[in-house]
Parts: structure tokens; C-alpha cells; sequence
């Protein structure tokens, strides 16, 4: 009797013991794994370091008029929108007079990498999802654990692997920021309408013909929409990726919060939102022109 | 004897978990309600057989759920059958690979659909040449084909606008073309003109015989409006329950339906617009000798009315499309066809 209450009362779990031994064991055999291929993987990840520096380099490098002109020529491109443009430069222009004008090219070259090695692997596994109800079935708790879990605990095998870095940082933002362009081209492919799919197929279409002729299509407005969020995702873990090293705008940040210096961290910080309101703005009016003809509308 | 394009036998479809499980009880004749309640399977079709002769225009009608997509998509095997067979010209379209079924879609047939189902991202050219760039065609070629087939259809000058900018008379007219462009010999159409109001649907459906008038394509041709079904078809099928009632001409239907179902769904249609006078003509010269009009065996028992009120004669001389006489019909005999036709409309 007086045994089950003690039972019922305190959780049954392992001793402390087993316990220590059983973190041991994994930890043991992780940081084994990591002596064997740590160099390996790190060379897996350098076209995309050198990618990065070299982007990095080419921002900082070229004279900023030329950066401001190129960004706003961009903008141009994907909103036509002189408000979105004028709204482009003059945040540039404020960022450079407060002195950001650096730690910000840094922040934009991470951005662009990350968001498209997201793109790069998110469309393909998207796809292959939409083919797939089981992979479908597999891939979103996945998904979900990379979404919700904190990001500092997969950062600490990524850095016993590859150290503190550039890498581990981008694979942190990657990772957080992959599931949005996975999860909304799977999506946007699925509500592709039935009936232009089944023409597709009446016609004689092979699976490739489909894919490229109606579904990518037909599901760019969500795809698209994946992309802004991926981007915005992104832009949210600057501040974390500079704890691993990543330079840039999350820097300052960092340090205006261990050293409470309010206004530096204020900057740096509605430095990071200019971005991200750029991004989305040039994004979402790209998306809606992409759409111009679905909506019933008259145009030229 | 017309040649058999479409060749369909025993075709049974359950849809389901389990269908093949399923088979052996609808075969024992199970019917639809019951296999749905105690099995949860639904019964699509069941036992059909048919023949769809080559250049005739073969309506397949019936309520809604009766099968008449499921058996349509059976024929390019966009849905694969719980058995029974399907032959194309001869082939046996469930043997083939799918490299051989794609190159049978686009090579030997082509659907136009209810709700259009065009590419909103592209232009009305665009979407015309889609089953020619699926066929690979040379671009020149495809670009000159889809222009003729856009020019037929009445959409000459509409090249560049996108489906959504049109109306769905012209969306379904891009629809047509897009499936006439490729040339195949059978047409399929699920209930084409059945999103389409009245004016523009008698449009279309004129536009398709005045198409057919010359392409003679053996086009299976979808409706639940008989008043469709008996302007444009050569033979009627009627589905009912997933299973077939009667294949047959309009004129048969009309007057020798199969049984209770057929009889109700032909019991408002006006039938002097679509009995013939060879079908009410008889073989004797009526006794008068006063004037005499002449009319084609093959024009509507409306039509012959029409003439001999408007010419003032008392009798009728009906001819074959060669001048050749073939039967009379006297005005006593006119009238009780039309009273008797229309009493049996109204009952
Ligand atoms: N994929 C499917 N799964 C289950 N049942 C189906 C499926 N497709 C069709 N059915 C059923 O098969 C029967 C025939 O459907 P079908 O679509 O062929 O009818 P229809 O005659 O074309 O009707 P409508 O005039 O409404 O288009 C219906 O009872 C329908 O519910
Ligand atoms: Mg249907």
C-alpha cells in the first residue's frame, strides 16, 4: 500500500545514474561521428560559404550609389511601383546616413543566400510531396519539429560539427526558414483545380509536361506567397545567427542587449523591419501581378 | 452498316475500397442503393455494352449520378473500369502502356468540358495550342493550326486575351478549338454547353453541327437536356443507375422507349419537332385528287404541317433525299398524328 502511494506520488523515471550514462552514450557517439566526418561536412558547405563572402564582398565593395540604384532597379522589376521604389531608396539612404550601411549588406547577402538555397531545396520537396500522400504523411511532422523547436538546440550539434560560423548560421536560418515554400508549394500544387488537371491528362500530357505546364503554373500565386514568408522567416532569425557568428545588422542588436544600449538596438533593429518591408512590399506586388489575369479583371 | 469507332463491353464500374470483392454481388444484382448503404461502395456503372458508330454524333443522357461522366472518362481510360473492356478502332484501350495511352490521348482523342478547364495563365492562343506543343509539334505548325482552329470557332482577333476576359460562350468556344486543333478523330464532351444560357448554348450547338457537317469526327457527346440530346445527336444512349436503358435514335426513343424511365424523361418533348414524316407516312394514295405539296421523308412532322397549311393543299407526297416518292400522308392522317403526339406530350 505504502509503496504504491510513493509509486503514484513521484513519476517513475530513471535514476539519476542511467540517466547521465544514457546523455553520455548519445553525446559519446555524436561527438565521434563529428571527429570522423566534421571535416568532410564542412567542406560539403563550402561553395555555398564562398557564395556567400562572395556576395557579401560584391555588395560592400561596390560604391553605394551603384548598390541604392541596383536594389531600387530590382524593386522596380518586381513591384512596378514608384511608391515601393521611392519607399526603397530613402530607406537605403537612411540606413547609410545612420551609419548601418555595412552591417546591412551583410544582413542582405545572408538573406538572399539562404532564401535561395530555401527555394532551391523547398519547390523540389514540395513537389515530390504533392505527388505523394505517405511522403506527404512523412515530411510534415518534420516540418513542424523544424518550425517549433528552438532553434539553439539544433544549433548545438550543427556547431560541435562545423563550429562557430557563417555555416552553422545560415544552416540555422535555413532551417527555420525552409518549411513556409515546402509547405505552400505542396499546397498550391494539391488545389491546383481538378478539371485542369484532368485536361492535362486527357490531352496526353506526361508527368513533366503537368508539372510545367499547369500545376508550377497554376500554383505560383501560393509558391510565390511561400517565398515571401520564407524570406520573412529568415529576416527574423538574424539576431539569433549572430550569436553563432553571423555577421551583420543581428550584431549590433546583440550587443545593444547585453550592453542595454537602447538606441543602438532601436537603429539596427527598424533597420531589419526597412528590410523586411521591402522584401514583402516587392514580393507581394510581384505575387499579385502574377495573378492578373486570373481574376476575371479587363487588362490591356 | 456504319463502322464501329468505340466498342464497349461489359464495362462495370465500383468505386470503393474493395471493388473487385464488390463485383460478384452486383453482379448477382444488387442494385445501387443497396450496395451503398451495405457496403459502402458505389456502383458507377454496370454491364455496359455499347457500339458508338464512326461520324455520328452519340449522345449519352441521364439524370445526375446516372454515370455518364464515368463512362465518357472510361473511354480515354482517364478512369480505369473494375472490368469489362474498352476498344478504339480495334484496339483494346485498357492493354496499353502508358507511353502507348499517352500517345492514344493525343493522337485519337480530345475532350472539350463543362467547366472549360483552359489555362488561366496563358492567352486564348496559348490555350488553343496546348494539345499541339503536348504533341510536340513544330512551332510554326502549331502556331498556323491554332490560328485556323481560333478564326473557326468565330474568335478571330481574341489571340491575346486571357480566358478570364472572356464570356463562357467564348471560353467554351477556345475549349472547342483546343480540341479540334488537334485533330483527333473522336471528340469527347462532357456536357459541353451545360454551364452556357440558352441563346448562347443553340449557338454552340449549331456551331458544332455546322463543324461536324464537314469534320465528321465521331464526337460522344454528353447532356442531361433531351432537348439537346434530340437537336444534335445521331443516336441517343440513356443512362440510368449506372446502367444502360436504350441506345438508339431519337426517333426510336421517341416512339418506342424502352420502358417507364425512358417514357418519362421523352414525355415533354414536343415530338412534331422531332418525329419525321417518314415516320407517320403511309404506303396508300389518298383517294383526293386535289392539290398535292410535296415534302423530304426526313423533315419534321412541324415542318410538313407548316407547308401544307401555308400552300393550301390537302395531301402530302414524301420524297427521299433522291426525289424518289416513298409514301403520302393525307391531312386526316396529319392531324391525328399531331392530336395523338400531342396527347401523348401531355399526359
Ligand atoms: N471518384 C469517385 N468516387 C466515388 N464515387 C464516384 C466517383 N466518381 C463518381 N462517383 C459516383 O458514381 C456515380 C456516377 O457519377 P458520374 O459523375 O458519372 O455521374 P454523371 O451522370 O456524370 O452526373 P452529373 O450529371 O451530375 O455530372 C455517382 O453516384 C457518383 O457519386
Ligand atoms: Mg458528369
Amino acid at each position: 500500500m505504502e509503496s504504491l502511494i510513493v509509486w503514484l506520488s513521484e513519476f517513475p523515471s530513471l535514476s539519476r545514474g542511467e540517466l547521465r550514462d544514457f546523455r553520455k552514450g548519445i553525446d559519446q557517439a555524436f561527438r565521434e561521428f563529428t571527429q570522423q566526418y566534421g571535416a568532410g561536412l564542412e567542406s560539403f558547405f563550402d561553395p555555398l560559404l564562398s557564395f556567400l563572402i562572395w556576395s557579401e564582398r560584391m555588395l560592400l565593395a561596390a560604391p553605394w550609389p551603384l548598390v541604392i540604384a541596383a536594389i531600387a532597379g530590382l524593386a522596380w522589376l518586381g513591384s512596378r511601383s514608384l511608391k515601393v521604389v521611392a519607399g526603397v531608396i530613402i530607406s537605403l539612404l537612411l540606413i547609410g546616413y545612420f551609419g548601418m550601411w555595412e552591417d546591412t549588406m551583410r544582413t542582405l547577402s545572408i538573406i538572399t543566400v539562404c532564401t535561395l538555397v530555401a527555394i532551391a531545396i523547398g519547390i523540389p520537396l514540395g513537389i515530390v510531396m504533392a505527388r505523394s500522400n505517405r511522403l506527404q504523411a512523412m515530411i510534415n511532422p518534420i516540418l513542424d519539429v523544424m518550425q517549433t523547436m528552438p532553434s539553439f538546440v539544433y544549433l548545438i550539434p550543427v556547431v560541435m560539427l562545423l563550429g562557430i560560423g557563417k555555416v552553422p548560421g545560415m544552416m540555422a536560418v535555413i532551417i527555420y526558414a525552409l518549411p513556409p515554400v515546402v509547405r505552400l508549394t505542396n499546397l498550391g500544387i494539391r488545389q491546383v483545380d481538378s478539371s485542369v488537371v484532368e485536361a492535362a491528362n486527357a490531352f496526353g500530357c506526361n508527368a513533366w509536361q503537368k508539372l510545367v505546364n499547369v500545376q508550377l503554373p497554376l500554383a505560383l500565386p501560393s509558391i510565390f506567397a511561400g517565398v515571401n514568408q520564407t524570406i520573412m522567416m529568415s529576416l527574423s532569425m538574424v539576431v539569433i545567427a549572430s550569436m553563432i557568428g553571423v555577421t551583420g545588422l543581428g550584431q549590433p542588436v546583440l550587443k545593444a542587449i547585453t550592453n542595454q544600449y537602447f538606441s543602438l538596438g532601436l537603429l539596427n533593429g527598424l533597420a531589419i523591419v526597412a528590410i523586411a518591408i521591402i522584401f514583402d512590399r516587392v514580393s507581394q506586388r510581384y505575387g499579385l501581378r502574377l495573378q492578373k489575369h486570373r481574376q476575371g479583371g479587363h487588362h490591356a | 452498316m456504319p463502322e464501329i469507332k468505340i466498342s464497349i463491353e461489359g464495362l462495370t464500374k465500383i468505386f470503393g475500397k474493395n471493388p473487385s470483392a464488390m463485383l460478384k454481388l452486383v453482379d448477382a444484382g444488387m442494385d445501387k442503393e443497396t450496395l451503398l448503404k451495405k457496403h459502402g461502395h458505389v456502383l458507377g456503372l454496370h454491364d455496359i455494352n455499347m457500339q458508338l458508330h464512326e461520324r455520328n454524333i452519340e449522345v449519352v443522357m441521364g439524370l445526375s449520378g446516372s454515370g455518364k461522366s464515368t463512362l465518357i472518362r472510361h473511354i480515354n481510360r482517364l478512369i480505369e473500369p473494375t472490368s469489362g473492356k474498352v476498344m478504339v478502332d480495334g484496339e483494346d484501350v485498357l492493354a496499353m502502356t502508358p507511353g502507348a495511352l499517352r500517345n492514344f490521348r493525343q493522337q485519337k482523342t480530345a475532350m472539350v468540358f463543362q467547366k472549360f478547364a483552359l489555362l488561366p495563365h496563358r492567352n486564348v492562343l496559348e490555350n488553343v495550342a496546348f494539345g499541339l506543343q503536348t504533341q510536340k509539334k513544330e512551332k510554326s505548325f502549331i502556331d498556323h493550326q491554332s490560328r485556323m482552329w481560333l478564326d473557326r470557332v468565330g474568335l478571330k482577333g481574341y489571340e491575346n486575351h486571357y480566358p478570364a476576359q472572356l464570356s463562357g460562350g467564348m471560353q467554351q468556344r477556345v475549349g472547342l478549338a483546343r480540341a479540334l486543333a488537334c485533330d483527333a478523330d473522336i471528340l469527347m464532351m462532357d456536357e459541353a454547353f451545360s454551364a452556357l444560357d440558352p441563346l448562347i448554348r443553340s449557338d454552340m450547338q449549331d456551331l458544332l453541327l455546322e463543324l461536324q457537317a464537314e469534320l465528321h469526327k465521331t464526337i460522344v457527346f454528353i447532356t442531361h437536356d433531351l432537348d439537346e440530346a434530340l437537336k444534335i445527336g445521331d443516336r441517343i444512349a440513356i443512362l440510368n443507375g449506372g446502367k444502360l436503358v436504350q441506345h438508339d435514335t431519337p426517333q426510336q426513343i421517341l416512339l418506342n422507349p424502352a420502358d417507364d424511365y425512358v417514357d418519362r424523361f421523352v414525355a415533354d418533348v414536343n415530338r412534331t419537332r422531332v418525329l419525321l414524316a417518314k415516320s407517320i407516312m403511309v404506303d396508300e394514295k389518298p383517294e383526293q385528287n386535289a392539290d398535292s405539296v410535296t415534302c423530304r421523308d426526313d423533315e419534321t412532322v412541324d415542318t410538313v404541317l407548316h407547308t401544307l397549311l401555308s400552300e393550301d393543299g390537302s395531301y402530302v407526297i414524301v420524297e427521299n433525299s433522291k426525289g424518289k416518292r416513298v409514301g403520302y400522308i393525307d391531312k386526316e392522317t396529319l392531324a391525328d398524328s399531331v392530336f395523338q403526339i400531342e396527347k401523348k406530350s401531355a399526359a
